[in-house]
């Protein structure tokens, strides 16, 4: 199987998404789901709130020309909350976006995220709304995100990020896809298996 | 040394640590669907992997299938595609696949308890985050997204980190007309849509105790709506009397050692429960969503909340919701006027749940300008129904009778909202968008709540809409 890469810095410029409690359902609707690969699924991210957002007049982020080759999304609190849907970070990853910043993420999101390579690391709701400012400021604000040093930096401001010790290593040490690892020890496997009494006839 | 149920049945199913400090985690039961499952088909083709243990795993159709004509091949062209790319796949790597013609289908979460394929101290997995209902059994059940699925199929185990274990005790009685769906609403809408990240909630008391295994499925449920990945209930007596004689429970002196097992396996008193919240059943009242997320919600007889006076954290939120929702603060939701009628989904589409609308229903009609549909969750809990003879109460008072499927829960398929149109729902989830229409409304309650407003043609208190029957005055 060919390596994968060791993602320990993403750096580039942002996109703002404000709001709490931004589900799955909204990051990809359902009627995308209708499909049996991701392909062309980074279309259709937010499509709903897009076409709600163009028909007052106004420009949903993901729709900004401007910000079409942002790495970083800038996000509130527990993103990716409801469906488990991977098509909701696979569209993301498939955009362009390298890692999510947040106040925090919803686990299933967080961990569809994080098995495809995409890093989702949280820093408090005052640093968040600095790095909205200044990606706000400007579309070419860079935003730099270091897994190993647990910092997100854009010009001046340089402040604490946070990631659990099991998602840095897995992304720093190129073991995000975890199958391989898993088929590792295959008979570890089948002596757990072995100890397990409905597996056993009870 | 006292253990909760959590860490006795992930211990048991711990394979080694891995070298990033998670476990890998064995898996005991796999169910499989369409949506979430054809690229991690295709990625285990790709690679060269097999499926380890396809008598562990069991597929199914639910969220595209069409539950109006279910002839095949199916007028919906995709519905057609996702159906046989699940077929074929099952067939490849030897999974049994309970299909249209089994007599078995339904949505994934109704079925795996129906068939006693759910069981006590197991670990369930499937690319789907309402798989925490299978923890009414007393299993640790939860979603996963593709590549897990693909991770499950390839190794039958998972790279996991353990939770935290919130005990929820719920004492007391309800008072009538108020069940488990006003439970678990008033349970989200305290601890909040993210309360419950990193935990796995372990709901306790007496009045789970004396809920069936349907109403504990439908706590269980929902419990991904606040946020925790994992919810439980205890094993017990009312447990092992569900299981019993079921397809694939064990059966003759095999159920007695499992019961004695499973017995085992229930949480021990004085465990280490890393937080315990208290909820009185009496105090709850039926429940309903006035927003966006399933916990922004209200008893019925209260007025809507002010984001005036929110905390900062919610109030922009608040503000969103109620004008996506066209409601104003202080306002009741009861008179609120509805378009559609939905009784279906995961988390309220057994047996109980449609006799409990049938009651309500029985000798009315809906109103005239209400849609309104019964999905009924599997095959099985539909001819039961009919047996009963709920399909003619509810056909006679203008209710559509559906085959099994998801549904309007998602709009996957073609049952969906229009436009803006209003729906009470016993479903899952009120996002934006998510019965199929970009601006549609969903209104959460109970399958009674929901028959009562289809004949009121409104929100009504179905507390007051119905003359309580002789089960709940005695
Ligand atoms: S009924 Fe709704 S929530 Fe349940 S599995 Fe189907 S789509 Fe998901």
């Amino acid at each position: 199987m060919t390596e994968l890469p060791r993602i320990e810095r993403i750096a580039g410029p942002a996109l703002v998404m404000r709001g709490n409690d931004i589900d799955t359902d909204r990051i990809v609707p359902a009627r995308f789901l209708r499909a049996v690969t991701f392909e062309g699924l980074e279309e259709h991210l937010f499509e709903d709130d897009r076409r709600e957002a163009a028909g007052r007049g106004a420009t949903h982020p993901f729709d900004d020309v401007a910000r079409r080759h942002a790495h970083v999304l800038l996000v509130n609190a527990n993103f990716g909350c409801g469906s488990s849907r991977e098509h909701a970070p696979q569209a993301l990853l498939r955009r362009g976006i390298r890692a999510v910043v947040g106040e925090s993420f919803a686990e299933i999101f967080f961990t569809n995220a994080l098995t495809i390579g995409l890093p989702c690391v949280t820093a408090s709701h005052a640093d968040v709304e600095r790095l909205m400012t200044i990606a706000d400021g400007s579309t070419d604000a860079e935003i730099a995100i270091d897994l190993k040093a647990g910092r997100v930096s854009s010009g001046s401001l340089s402040a604490d990020i946070t990631l659990p010790d099991t998602a840095r290593h897995a992304l720093v040490s190129g073991t995000w896809d975890a199958t391989a690892l898993l088929l590792e020890n295959y008979s570890d496997v089948e002596q757990a298996a072995a100890k397990l009494p409905y597996l056993q006839g009870f | 040394m006292a253990a909760t149920l959590f860490q006795k049945v992930w211990d048991l199913h711990a394979v080694r640590k891995l070298p990033n400090g998670q476990t890998q985690l064995y898996v005991g039961l796999h169910l499989v669907h369409e949506v979430t499952s054809p690229q991690a088909f295709d990625e285990l083709n790709a690679r060269g992997w097999r499926v380890r243990a396809p008598e562990r795993t069991f597929a199914t159709l639910d969220h595209i299938v069409p539950t109006l004509s279910q002839a095949r091949p199916f007028a919906d062209g995709m519905a057609e595609t996702m159906t046989s790319s699940l077929e074929r796949n099952c067939r490849e790597h030897g999974i049994p696949l309970f299909d249209l013609a089994s007599g078995a289908q339904g949505i994934v979460h109704v079925i795996g308890p129906e068939l006693g394929l759910t069981q006590p101290g197991m670990t369930i997995t499937c690319g789907d985050s309402h798989t925490s209902t299978h923890g009414a059994f007393g299993s640790l059940a939860f979603g996963i997204g593709t590549s897990q699925v693909r991770d499950v199929l390839a190794s039958q185990s998972l790279a996991m980190s353990p939770f935290k274990i919130r005990r929820i005790e719920v004492n007391g009685r309800l008072a009538p007309h108020v069940y488990a769906k006003d439970v678990i609403l008033t349970i989200i809408g305290r601890l909040g849509v993210k309360g419950g990240t990193g935990f796995a909630y372990e709901y306790a008391g007496d009045a789970i105790d004396r809920m069936s295994m349907d109403e504990r499925m439908t706590i269980c449920n929902m419990s991904i709506e606040g946020g925790a990945r994992i919810g439980y209930v205890n094993p017990d007596e009312t447990t092992f009397a569900y299981l019993k004689g079921r397809r694939f429970a064990p059966q003759g002196d095999a159920f007695e050692r499992a019961c004695a097992w499973w017995r085992s396996l229930a949480s021990d008193r004085g465990a280490a429960w890393d937080d315990v919240v208290r909820l009185d059943a009496q105090e709850v009242a039926p429940t309903i969503t006035w927003g966006i997320n399933p916990g922004q919600s209200v008893a019925i007889d209260t007025p809507l909340p002010d984001p005036a006076s929110a905390s900062d954290a919610d109030r922009a939120g608040m503000k969103e919701a109620l004008q996506f929702m066209g409601l104003q603060p202080g306002q009741r939701m009861t008179g609120t006027r509805i378009d559609v009628a939905f009784i279906g989904s995961c988390t309220n589409a057994r047996l109980s749940d449609l006799r409990e609308a049938a009651r309500v229903v029985a000798g009315h009609r809906v109103a005239s300008h209400v849609r309104a549909l019964v999905v009924p969750g599997s095959q099985a809990v539909r001819a039961a129904a009919e047996r009963e003879g709920l399909d003619d109460v509810f056909r006679g008072a203008g209710f559509d009778w559906r085959g099994a499927g998801c549904s309007m829960c998602l709009g996957m398929n073609p049952d969906k909202l229009e436009g803006r149109e209003i729906c009470a729902s016993s479903s899952n989830r009120n996002f934006k968008g998510r019965q199929g229409s970009p601006t549609g409304r969903t209104l959460l309650m109970s399958p009674a709540m929901v028959a009562a407003a289809a004949v009121a043609g409104e929100v009504v208190d179905v507390r007051q809409w119905i003359n309580p029957s002789p089960k709940s005055q005695a």
